[in-house]
């Protein structure tokens, strides 16, 4: 564990919850991936408004055109122009309530807020892809061999300075 | 799963070199898979970057993720926000139920026109 959460948030315990929830359908328990060791830590070369943003999400983002995400461990990525329209975004999930996202895809994609901090100089720019994914992969041996490496080969060549990671 | 899946491309991320920030409304997965840094949102799932057609409040709280490139001291660190969801909703978090819907293994469509337009992509 890396920090225990403040008392006072009183936070929902997924990991608990799946548990828990598991044990009731008589499921087999799920092992969720803990890493005790400390990640590594790279120091910004650049200020925020200098750095140009790679956006990664996971809330199964894809674009009117594109081929929806299935939810059986879809190792598979999309491309988003960062000059995509909003209205042309679409959802595709199995494991949360899409009901906000498909309203304004903004919350867990929040690619008019960064657009805005660009214009406004907070941060540099945009890269001209953001990646997005369906999260829900059980299999972290199929995400690791899978989903990872075509993540890193796009990073890669978007040469971004700073990555953000919108889960959901 | 997705703040694990997250939490474990983070992790590599920064591992080759890139500096890496993330969105959580899960502090127990996101501690769990241990990113290098991490700003959490105590809000229901699906809102990870803040309330629908709300672009200042999605600003505000993007901004203080990427902040964090700046601020973190080290690894491992998650930074509460100050933002608070207007209306009771733990009760019926916690209330024990499978949430998920059914995992088809075909491309799950918003809109049927979505089929459409993408058969007809080049």
């Amino acid at each position: 564990m890396t920090a225990d959460p403040p008392a006072e948030l009183d936070v929902v315990d997924h990991i608990q919850q799946t548990l828990d929830s598991y044990s009731q359908l008589g499921y087999d328990s799920y092992r969720w991936a803990h890493e005790p060791e400390p990640a590594a830590f790279v120091r910004p070369t650049k200020p925020l408004a200098e750095s140009k943003v790679a956006l990664i999400a996971s809330g199964g983002i894809y674009h009117q055109g594109q081929v929806a995400f299935h939810h059986k461990d879809d190792t598979s990525f999309r491309r988003i122009p960062t000059s995509a329209s909003t209205n042309d975004l679409r959802t595709s999930h199995f494991a949360y309530d899409m009901t906000s996202a498909r309203v304004d895809p903004n919350v867990v994609f929040p690619l008019d807020a960064l657009r805005s901090m660009a214009q406004s100089g907070t941060i540099g720019s945009l890269t001209t892809h953001a990646l997005t994914f369906m999260g829900g992969i059980y299999s972290q041996r199929r995400l690791k061999e899978d989903l990872l490496p075509a993540l890193v080969d796009e990073i890669a060549a978007m040469v971004p300075d700073v990555v953000l990671l919108v889960p959901v | 799963m997705c703040h694990q899946s997250v939490g474990l491309i983070a992790r590599h991320l920064e591992f080759l070199g890139y500096p890496t920030t993330s969105l959580s409304s899960s502090w127990v997965i996101t501690a769990s898979a241990n990113p290098p840094r991490a700003a959490f949102l105590d809000y229901p799932l699906g809102h990870t970057a803040g309330r629908p057609n709300e672009l200042q409040e999605q600003i505000q709280i993007t901004t203080a993720a990427l902040g964090l490139i700046d601020t973190a001291a080290g690894p491992g660190q998650i930074t509460p926000l100050p933002h608070v969801w207007p209306t009771e909703w733990k009760t019926k978090a916690r209330k024990l139920s499978d949430k998920r819907t059914e995992r088809h293994d075909t491309p799950q469509y918003e809109r049927p026109a979505d089929e459409l337009a993408a058969a007809e992509s080049p």
